[in-house]
């Protein structure tokens, strides 16, 4: 299959603080894929990156299999904006007749709307929309231009869940029709949901690319849960939660930590072992890296300035 | 490629035109100079009070482009929006030329209480056609400014660009001879008035109004300056990655 987006060795610095650190990835044609990461990890400067926003300091960044920096490459990607910097006063289809000129093979204006429930809203002025109206409004945008590709990040952030469901169901039928998606999210359950493939960031480094399953294999992370009073010191717990009089506990190592429970004496019911989310997964991938490594607060800085 | 400049044109004029007082606010200036310096001063002698008119009109042209497009520009470079905009496949130029178009109309409608007020209260006199030749000679003579404007919006951070691009624009209308001929200035302004662009544009729009000929040192200089200006200005556009905070 042909690499769509390719990232070579890219590190990417402002001033001294390391944002990417020699990022290999290929994105090939027909891939669906999630990029997780906690904040000021090096999402958004990957994304940056490859719809030519920002330069690699070193290492090389190609689309389409030329520069991102290129116009003519930029025709085959759609992006979404930030809907919180949209134009206030022009009106919805202004916008998005304004977005599709760029364009040669574009969406008619009111089929754009209509996809994304926005056909009633075409004469408001964007000022008066609510956050949710505004969030597909900025989805909308990414697929005016016909794209082969698009880039969404955080796509259903602030978004109530029949919504959510209505844009997973337009991204899934982009994706059966060949479209290629990269997308970022705070929501797993999105990541879960719409992606085949992981790719987990931190520290400006990819930590894991696999399949979600594989993701949440690699880390072999299983979730105990069990119904017990306080529990003594158990070995490679990585976290606690008690939910609905239940005590979940996640590990590496589920069969040590059962042997140190019943070792221990402790009186507990209900055992129950079973494979985590990709959230757990996700957690106890960047944790391991936390505790090696501090996040700096100037990453978290250069995050806000460098959002698509 | 025309097709997209026409958008981008669009696009901006649109969002001019939803905010109404800018287009107050572009006119004022030149207005009050006009009642200010003008019409105590120049109003009896009729090429006098023409080229002062002139003179005004560049005024607040510099005005528009230097101060207005380096604050704009600067500004929207700090909007979320203005990322996603650079995302789009389109270079520069139709996003120059947009705003090059919108300033110019700007232009044009900020020139007209000018004429009103020169032609009420002062001798000024003038021709359809070089009324015409004037207001096409101010908007040629408008680009360096509106370059410049462009490379200091793309270059600085908009409170910056507020104060260099005012800092910028006395000493040009001064040196170009725009408030006071420059025939009665200081030696040193003399010689340095033709190397300025405000004088080559002024010349043009004097020579264009009331047919006198045009210092042509001055206009050699105007072409030169929209030259560079237009070169730093793309050079700006392309190394610009939003605002950083490193």
């Amino acid at each position: 299959m042909a690499v769509l987006a390719r990232s070579a060795e890219v590190t990417r610095r402002y001033g001294d603080v390391v944002a990417l650190d020699r990022v290999s990835l290929d994105i090939r044609a027909g891939e669906l894929v999630g990029l997780l990461g906690p904040n000021g990890a090096g999402k958004s400067t990957l994304i940056n990156l490859f719809v030519g926003l920002r330069r690699p300091t070193s290492g090389t960044v190609e689309l389409f299999g030329g520069s991102p920096r290129d116009p003519l490459i930029r025709r085959h990607v759609g992006v979404t904006p930030q809907e919180t910097g949209l134009p206030e006063v022009l009106r919805v289809a202004e916008i998005v007749d304004f977005v599709s000129a760029h364009f040669p093979d574009r969406v008619a204006t009111p089929e754009l709307l209509d996809r994304f429930g926005l056909g009633d809203l075409a004469k408001r002025q964007v000022g008066g929309l609510s956050g949710g109206q505004r969030r597909r409004l900025a989805v909308a945008l990414a697929f005016a231009g016909r794209p082969k590709m698009v880039f969404l990040d955080e796509p259903t952030t602030g978004l109530d869940v029949e919504a959510r469901r209505t844009l997973w169901d337009g991204v899934r039928s982009f994706h059966e029709e060949g479209g290629t998606v990269l997308l970022t999210s705070h929501y797993l359950e999105e990541i879960e949901a719409l992606a085949q493939r992981v790719v987990v960031v931190g520290h400006g480094r990819v930590l894991a690319d696999d399949t979600v399953q594989a993701v949440r294999d690699v880390v072999g992370v299983r979730r105990v849960s069990l119904v017990a009073g306080t529990l003594p010191e158990l070995p490679g717990v990585l976290g606690v939660e008690h939910a609905d009089g239940r005590t979940h506990l996640v590990t590496t190592d589920p069969d040590r930590l059962v042997v140190e429970l019943v070792r221990s004496g402790t009186p507990f019911s209900g055992l129950e072992i079973r494979p985590t989310t990709l959230e757990e997964a996700f957690l106890a991938i960047t944790s391991q890296e936390t505790t090696s490594k501090e996040t700096t607060s100037e990453e978290t800085t250069s995050k806000e300035s460098t959002h698509v | 490629m025309s097709s997209l400049i026409l958008t981008h044109t669009r696009y901006q004029m649109l969002e001019q035109m939803r905010i109404p007082i800018s287009w107050v606010a572009s006119a004022f200036f030149p207005a009050a100079s006009m009642l200010a310096f003008v019409v105590p001063f120049a109003a009896a002698d009729p090429v006098a009070a023409t080229r002062a008119t002139g003179s005004m009109m560049m005024i607040g042209a510099i005005s528009a482009a230097l101060i207005g497009l380096s604050i704009t520009v600067s500004q929207d470079r700090e909007q979320p929006w203005n990322h996603y905009l650079r995302t789009l496949p389109a270079g520069p130029l139709p996003r120059f030329a947009g705003r090059i178009f919108t300033s110019m109309a700007i232009m044009a409608v900020a020139v007209i209480p000018v004429l009103v007020i020169a032609a009420l209260f002062t001798e000024a006199a003038i021709t359809w056609p070089r009324l015409l030749l004037g207001i096409g000679a101010l908007l040629a003579g408008s680009v360096p400014f509106m370059l410049i404007g462009l490379f200091l919006g793309f270059t600085l951070p908009s409170k910056a660009a507020i104060a260099v691009s005012q800092l910028l624009f006395f000493p040009m209308c001064i040196l170009g001879g725009l408030f006071l001929p420059p025939q009665i200035m200081p030696d040193f302004v003399q010689a340095l008035s033709p190397y300025v662009p405000s004088r080559g544009a002024v010349e043009l729009v004097w020579s264009a109004t009331t047919g006198s000929a045009a210092d042509p040192a001055g206009l050699v200089m105007l072409a030169v300056w929209t030259v560079a200006a237009g070169v730093a200005a793309v050079w700006a556009y392309r190394r610009d990655e939003g605002r950083r905070f490193a």
